[in-house]
C-alpha cells in the first residue's frame, strides 16, 4: 500500500540528493498541446511517452508542460521544442512512438527530427 | 473523445486558464443508481452570464487563435447522448461549477476510460495548481489533495520523478479498492 509516510522517505531522499529543481533559465522545455483538438487526437499518450522517457534516460534538465491551442489543429497532436538560444521546433502529428525519438535524438544528442516537423509536413 | 476522462482534462483545461488555485474534480460512479456524475469546480476567474449562456455553443469561445471551442460542446453531448443532464455555473471572480450526470446502463454511454492518467498529468503538468480529486463508488470512496501532499513534501515539487511515481501508484491501488478488487 502506498501511504503518506512514504512520501516523507521520498522527501528526504529528495532534500538528501539536493534534487530540487529550482527555476532552471537552461532548461529545455517539452510543450505538449492539450486543447480539445490535441486531447482528441490523442495528445495524453504522446505526453506520458515523453514523461516515461525522459524518466527512464534521467533526464535533468528538461520540463513537460501542457499548452493550449495555436491554431493548427489539423497537425495535432503538436509538440513543441524550446532549446534555449535556440529555434523553436514544432513537431506535428505526432504518436509516442515519435516521442521516443524526439528524445533520444533531439533532447539527449541535440539533431532535430527533421521529418516529423512541421516545415516536412505541409 | 473517446474517453470521458479525456473530456474531463479538457474542462479541467479550462479551469487552469482561469488561474484557478484549487480544482476539484469529483467523480461518483453508483451502479445502483445507474448514475455516473462529474462535477469539475474551480476557484479561478469566473465566467459572466452572457459568457455562460453561451458556453455550450460551438461556435463560440474567448480565444483567438481559432473561431470554434467545442471543450464543453463535446463535454455536454457526451452527456445529453446517455439521457443524462449537464449544467454549468459561473460567478465572476468566484469560480466555475461543470457538473454532468450520465446514465451508465446507456448504449450511448462513452466510458470513464483512465481517469488517473488525467489526474496525474493535470497535477504534474501544473504545479502551482492545487488538485483535489475525490473518486467514488456503491463501495468506498478516496480522496487525493495535492496540499496534504506539498504539507508533506515541504518544497520538493510534485514533478519530482519519484513523487510522480508515488501518485501514480496510489491512484492506482486506491481504484482497485473502491471497485471492490483488494481487500483491506
Amino acid at each position: 500500500m502506498k501511504s503518506l509516510a512514504e512520501l516523507q522517505a521520498i522527501r528526504d531522499k529528495a532534500k538528501a540528493e539536493l534534487n530540487l529543481r529550482q527555476e532552471n533559465p537552461d532548461a529545455i522545455r517539452v510543450l505538449v498541446g492539450m486543447a480539445t483538438c490535441g486531447i482528441a487526437a490523442g495528445a495524453r499518450p504522446v505526453l506520458n511517452a515523453f514523461t516515461e522517457e525522459i524518466a527512464k534516460r534521467g533526464l535533468q534538465n528538461v520540463t513537460i508542460t501542457q499548452t493550449g491551442c495555436i491554431g493548427i489543429c489539423q497537425f495535432e497532436p503538436v509538440v513543441e521544442i524550446e532549446v534555449p538560444g535556440e529555434e523553436k521546433v514544432t513537431y506535428v502529428k505526432m504518436t509516442p512512438e515519435k516521442a521516443v525519438r524526439i528524445v533520444n535524438d533531439h533532447l539527449v544528442n541535440k539533431n532535430v527530427v527533421t521529418e516529423y516537423t512541421i516545415g516536412a509536413n505541409t | 473523445m473517446r474517453e470521458l476522462s479525456l473530456n474531463v482534462m479538457d474542462v479541467a483545461q479550462n479551469s487552469v486558464r482561469a488561474d484557478a488555485s484549487l480544482i476539484s474534480i469529483t467523480v461518483n460512479e453508483s451502479k445502483e443508481k445507474d448514475l455516473l456524475s462529474i462535477v469539475i469546480e474551480d476557484d479561478g476567474c469566473g465566467m459572466t452570464e452572457e459568457q455562460v449562456q453561451n458556453v455550450t455553443d460551438p461556435f463560440f469561445t474567448t480565444r483567438t487563435t481559432r473561431k470554434v471551442g467545442l471543450g464543453i460542446p463535446l463535454f455536454k453531448l457526451a452527456c445529453e447522448q446517455t439521457g443524462g443532464s449537464f449544467s454549468i455555473e459561473s460567478k465572476v471572480d468566484c469560480g466555475t461549477k461543470t457538473t454532468a450526470n450520465f446514465v451508465m446502463s446507456s448504449v450511448d454511454m462513452v466510458p470513464l476510460g483512465d481517469i488517473n492518467s488525467t489526474v496525474s498529468i493535470l497535477i504534474r503538468c501544473n504545479p502551482n495548481t492545487d488538485f483535489l480529486f475525490t473518486h467514488s463508488t456503491d463501495i468506498e470512496s478516496f480522496t487525493l489533495d495535492t496540499r496534504q501532499l506539498k504539507e508533506i513534501l515541504g518544497g520538493v515539487p510534485l514533478d519530482n520523478p519519484d513523487v510522480v511515481v508515488w501518485i501514480e501508484e496510489y491512484l492506482k491501488e486506491q481504484t482497485q479498492i473502491i471497485y471492490g478488487g483488494v481487500i483491506k
